[in-house]
């Protein structure tokens, strides 16, 4: 404690929200090669070598647009709104572990017990972005991207907790290192290959998870507004819902939003089901700061390819209609997320210690 | 024949006039398919589209579907058919002498009058004095011009053509006007007595 930790902690800060903004970057540029190649395009490939400059070029055209400000706004929530947008996608990667350790300092930057609790506290503020934002615009397809944005969290954001319970019954903890320390000595918690794999009891209790991860990455492309469930933006019938009023850098806030809560999404389901930056075969940061960086680089990667399943989804699916999604909301997800948590508490009863 | 033919028709027609007229009076009720248990379910569609989303992907990838001509890399020119009409241009004969004789018979059919044509005369002790005229001013507008070849298909002298070239630019008006210099350099040279009124040109 002391001076060591508030500098160690500051550094880890400003790296994590580099990567991550880097990351929102490279996923709007990835966004788009993936969805060029899905469809036979070929994508931005003309800024750089293989267009990777693409994300410099687009932040400065943003910059460089008007800032258009519509005279019927209500001009202080429509400005707070995008930067609310952007908020909680960022502040809910400070519980995730993204690393073993780095020369002897844990590599999450607020370890606290809570951890998924946090999460979702955080993780729901972001809607407010969108509902203030579709509010304050004071339009007609702008506050319909609203209400649906709200309703749609309300039915998904239930799903999402009840998702996540067998991982807590299983664990025991609700501290998202305890999780990843459990996943290293008995193996991910949807494919238990590590440790004493052979052991009929692990892969049942696997079933019961694999269900759970299911339920609770769709809860996730919902609450983060991807397709299929991206009825608050919906382009052909709200021709773009909540941003419609926004222009240049505050449009870009939207954007970015969207994009780091799908980089946050998709580092808790790595952190839940895929054992975090644990690899099979790569000892952790006490045995050389090599491998600290190597467990980094690990999670990273698992992250980027959740972030590839998000936008292959995406460029998959066609939009569910307003009332099929509520339907499966709170018809399917709700009741499946249920009686998940009985038969793993069930296993667990049975479970020989 | 005639006749069944034609009774026949009636006939149609009275069914598809009382059909639109059912139409029009009962609403149709389109029956819901009946899904069987894997329909309903809905995941063994989406696994499927996401198979098929993938092959996509993955061909893309190893540079398997090619689809896309990357155009400033890659070109039409070498598979650009004898006809194509391109930007036109002025062309010389083996001599190097140009073809035009300023007659203005281009610059009458133009439908958007994008040829401007300044003729000056030829002095009498000219070897060629009999051809009369030479255009000593040449424009054409490439804003304006349609490429529809009407100033190809006029001509009498067989002076100009629509060559293949395709991607004219520039930066101001002033560039987009092609004059006489400009002409020539993109019309070359024409070999031979050129048949114009070949199936092709």
């Amino acid at each position: 404690m002391g001076s060591f930790f508030i500098i160690t902690s500051l550094l880890k800060i400003v790296g994590i929200l580099a990567v991550i903004l880097t990351m929102v970057s490279y996923a709007v540029y990835a966004e788009r090669r993936v969805s060029a190649f899905i469809q036979d395009r070929l994508g931005p490939n003309r800024v750089g070598p293989a267009g990777l400059l693409q994300p410099i070029a687009d932040m400065f055209k943003l910059l460089l647009k008007e800032d258009y400000t519509p005279r019927s706004v209500n001009t202080f929530y429509y400005w707070l709104a995008p930067c609310l947008a952007v908020m909680p996608a960022i502040i809910t990667i400070a519980v995730v572990p993204f690393g073993s350790t780095l020369f002897g300092v844990p590599m999450v930057i607020a370890d606290v017990n809570v951890g998924i609790l946090f999460v979702f506290a955080i993780a729901s503020l972001g809607v407010y972005g969108i509902v203030i934002g579709g509010w304050a615009s004071n339009s007609k397809y702008p506050f319909l991207g609203g209400i649906r944005s709200s309703a749609q969290m309300l039915s998904y954001e239930l799903s999402l907790g009840l998702a996540v319970i067998p991982v807590f019954l299983v664990v025991g903890n609700l501290r998202l290192t305890s999780v990843v320390r459990y996943q290293i000595d008995q193996g991910w918690f949807i494919a238990p290959f590590v440790g004493d794999w052979t052991d009929p009891w692990k892969w049942l209790l696997a079933i019961p998870m694999v269900i759970s991860f299911l339920v609770f990455m769709i809860a996730i492309f919902a609450e983060t507004n991807r397709l299929p469930f991206d009825l608050p933006e919906a382009e052909q019938e709200l021709a773009g819902g909540y941003n419609i009023e926004y222009s240049s850098m505050k449009f870009a806030l939207y954007f970015l939003g969207e994009y780091a809560a799908m980089i946050t999404g998709s580092a808790v389901i790595v952190t839940l089901f895929f054992g975090g930056w644990h690899f099979p075969g790569i000892p952790d940061g006490s045995r050389g700061w090599i491998f600290g960086l190597i467990n980094v680089a690990v999670f990273f990667a698992k992250v980027a390819v959740m972030i590839f399943v998000f936008m292959w989804v995406r460029w998959t699916l066609p939009r569910f209609r307003w009332d099929q999604l509520m339907r499966l909301g709170w018809l399917f997800f709700f009741e499946i997320a249920l009686v998940n948590i009985f038969i793993v508490a069930g296993l667990m009863a049975l479970l020989p210690k | 024949m005639v006749g069944q033919i034609s009774s026949f028709t009636l006939h149609h027609c009275f069914v598809i006039g009382h059909l639109s007229l059912v139409i029009l009076t009962m609403a149709i009720t389109v029956p819901r398919p009946t899904l069987n248990w894997r329909e309903r379910l809905y995941l063994p569609a989406i696994v499927a589209g996401l198979a098929i989303t993938f092959k996509h992907f993955k061909n893309m990838l190893l540079g398997r579907t090619k689809v896309t001509m990357q155009y400033p890399e890659q070109k039409w020119d070498s598979s650009l058919p004898d006809h194509y009409r391109g930007a036109p241009a002025l062309v010389r004969d083996e001599d190097g002498r140009v073809r035009c004789v300023a007659c203005q018979l281009c610059e009458f059919i133009c439908p958007p009058r994008a040829i401007k044509i300044i003729p000056g005369e030829i002095p009498t002790a000219d070897r060629f004095a009999k051809v009369e005229k030479y255009p000593e001013q040449f424009d054409i507008d490439m804003i304006r011009c349609i490429f529809c070849g009407m100033c190809e298909e006029v001509c009498p002298e067989q002076a100009i053509f629509l060559r293949k070239d395709y991607a004219i630019t520039g930066f101001t008006r002033a560039d987009m006007m092609h004059h006489k210099e400009k002409l020539l350099e993109i019309g070359g040279i024409m070999h031979g007595v050129v048949l114009k009124w070949n199936e092709r040109k």
